[in-house]
């Protein structure tokens, strides 16, 4: 399944025009203690670069954007009891939302692993 | 800072320069996360907020707040002038005391909220790093010409905060008394690792603990010798905040401003017993009036529903009718559920009242709680 990657520090897993989106661990660290996520409803209609989820750290709330364009079908329940899931394990176990992408094309856009890595070292 | 310039020789604005501290390579070489406050390089954290807070609620942390003011006055007549720009009482603040007061506009709004030590010929004063320089300003147009104001710069100040800051502290602070001595808000002169400090039993954490003011250059030797203690591990301001904030401690310039009187924040005890009879301090009038009658607004301590935190800014309704706005507030890692404070008007600040707090368009509900959130454990 190939993940990409935005310069806001989403990654999104594509399996067919399913999209699971997530913060990057670079993310994470740079947020600090996450103390809530505001996930998005099913059935939600979001654009690339709408901001429908919120990560509330001790310090700050801090707007995720979708990296690419779809309907929610699902958000992560786990995270209303563990929202340190985001800390501890951000790019598996503490993924934010899937969407159904209503534009494929948006993916060529990100970046992959590797772009991503090195587009992280340059900050 | 950011939309503060200052103008070179060509007559370009240019952005000031962020400024370090004594310790600023003792944060770096510690991991220290560092960000810019009150124009300084701070360190905001080390290995995590929460980490951080609870380990100074449990064990002892040292926090470096060389940001702030220390000021020195002295002079002919200097009570009678520092009480005519602080309701302070004087007369009764002895060698060795420290008080709280805050430093009044003529329309009684807060400029600044500091603490005051009564020295044998002098007042020393720490006021707010990011306040010091109008704080200086407003100083020497109010004080007489004969009254001098010095601005220690070459002294940085540490702040050793916890339930083992006593036991730490006396294992390295030697004097004429022991450290015993000093009960809360006190202070007196002692000596860790050959340098003299003042040492005063004070806090901003709500916990027991001190305020060590020391030469710049014995900075470093100091913090080593406090965190080679296993009780003791460096705090960064991210903490400093939301150990504050539990502690129902305001913050300048969020929780107090000009815009904000001592008696609507709750900082009646600050409007000391002999001024409030004789009055004669900054805007006593308005001040004294509010102390009679109440005032129109209250600081306050809000508890919320749930996990998602209310932040500075955000509106707080009684049903449809807006009856204030939230000045702190973050996710208390003590009590593990959010809390935050906020001015209310008088008639909906009452504990217990049933609140709503609107978060990007959605209402959170809160419920009035007196403070301390978190019970203070000072030594008295």
């Amino acid at each position: 399944m190939p993940r990409y990657f935005s310069e806001d520090h989403e990654w999104i897993d594509v399996d067919g025009d399913t999209g699971t989106v997530g913060i990057t661990d670079y993310a994470q660290g740079q947020l600090g203690d996450i103390t809530f996520v505001e996930l998005p409803e099913a059935g939600s209609a979001v654009k690339k670069g709408d901001a429908p989820c919120v990560v509330d750290s001790v310090k700050a709330a801090s707007d995720v954007y979708a990296p690419v364009s779809g309907t929610v079908t699902d958000s992560n329940a786990a995270l209303g009891d563990e929202p340190e899931l985001v800390n501890t394990d951000p790019e598996e176990s503490g993924w934010l939302f899937r969407l159904t992408l209503s534009d494929p094309a948006e993916l060529s856009g990100l970046m992959d692993r590797a772009a991503y890595d090195a587009y992280v070292a340059g900050l | 800072m950011s939309d503060t310039y200052e103008i070179d020789e060509d007559g370009d604005a240019v952005e000031p320069e962020v400024l370090t501290l004594p310790l600023d390579a003792w944060h770096r070489a510690r991991g220290g996360r560092m960000v810019e406050f009150a124009g300084y390089h701070m360190p905001v954290q080390y290995e995590g907020i929460i980490a951080e807070h609870l380990w100074t609620r449990e064990n002892t942390g040292l926090f470096d707040v060389s940001h702030m003011g220390q000021l020195v006055l002295s002079g002919e007549g200097l009570d009678a002038a520092v009480e005519a720009v602080l309701p302070i009482d004087l007369s009764t603040l002895n060698l060795g005391q420290q008080r709280y007061s805050v430093l009044l506009d003529a329309n009684g709004g807060i400029l600044d909220d500091l603490m005051v030590q009564r020295w044998p010929n002098d007042l020393y004063l720490v006021v707010n790093g990011a306040t010091k320089w109008d704080d200086i300003g407003h100083l020497r147009e109010e004080l007489p010409d004969e009254i001098g104001l010095n601005l220690l710069d070459d002294h940085a100040l540490l702040a050793l905060q916890g339930p083992k800051a006593f036991a730490v502290l006396e294992r390295h602070a030697t004097g004429k008394w022991p450290l015993s001595a000093l009960s809360f808000m006190r202070f007196g002169l002692f000596e860790i690792g050959g340098f003299e400090v003042n040492i005063s039993r004070s806090g901003y954490t709500g916990e027991d603990g001190f305020e060590i003011s020391l030469p710049a250059e014995a900075a470093e030797a100091i913090a080593d010798l406090l965190c080679g203690e296993p009780e003791v591990k460096p705090i960064g301001l991210g903490a400093r905040d939301s150990l504050r904030l539990e502690a129902g401690l305001p913050l300048y310039g969020h929780d107090l401003s000009p815009e904000t009187s001592p008696v609507e924040a709750g900082l009646n005890f600050a409007i000391n017993k002999r001024r409030r009879s004789e009055g004669g301090f900054p805007g006593a009038d308005r001040i004294l009036a509010e102390l009679a009658n109440g005032p129109a607004r209250k600081w306050v301590g809000l508890s919320l529903e749930g996990r998602q935190a209310a932040r500075e800014g955000a509106e707080v309704f009684a049903g449809n009718e807006p009856v204030g706005v939230v000045t702190s507030g973050g996710f208390s890692p003590s009590l593990e559920r959010p809390i935050a404070t906020a001015y209310i008007s008088s008639a909906h600040a009452a504990a217990g009242t049933a609140l709503e707090i609107e978060v990007r368009g959605k209402r959170l509900t809160a419920t009035v709680t007196p403070m301390p959130f978190v019970p203070h454990r000072y030594h008295r």
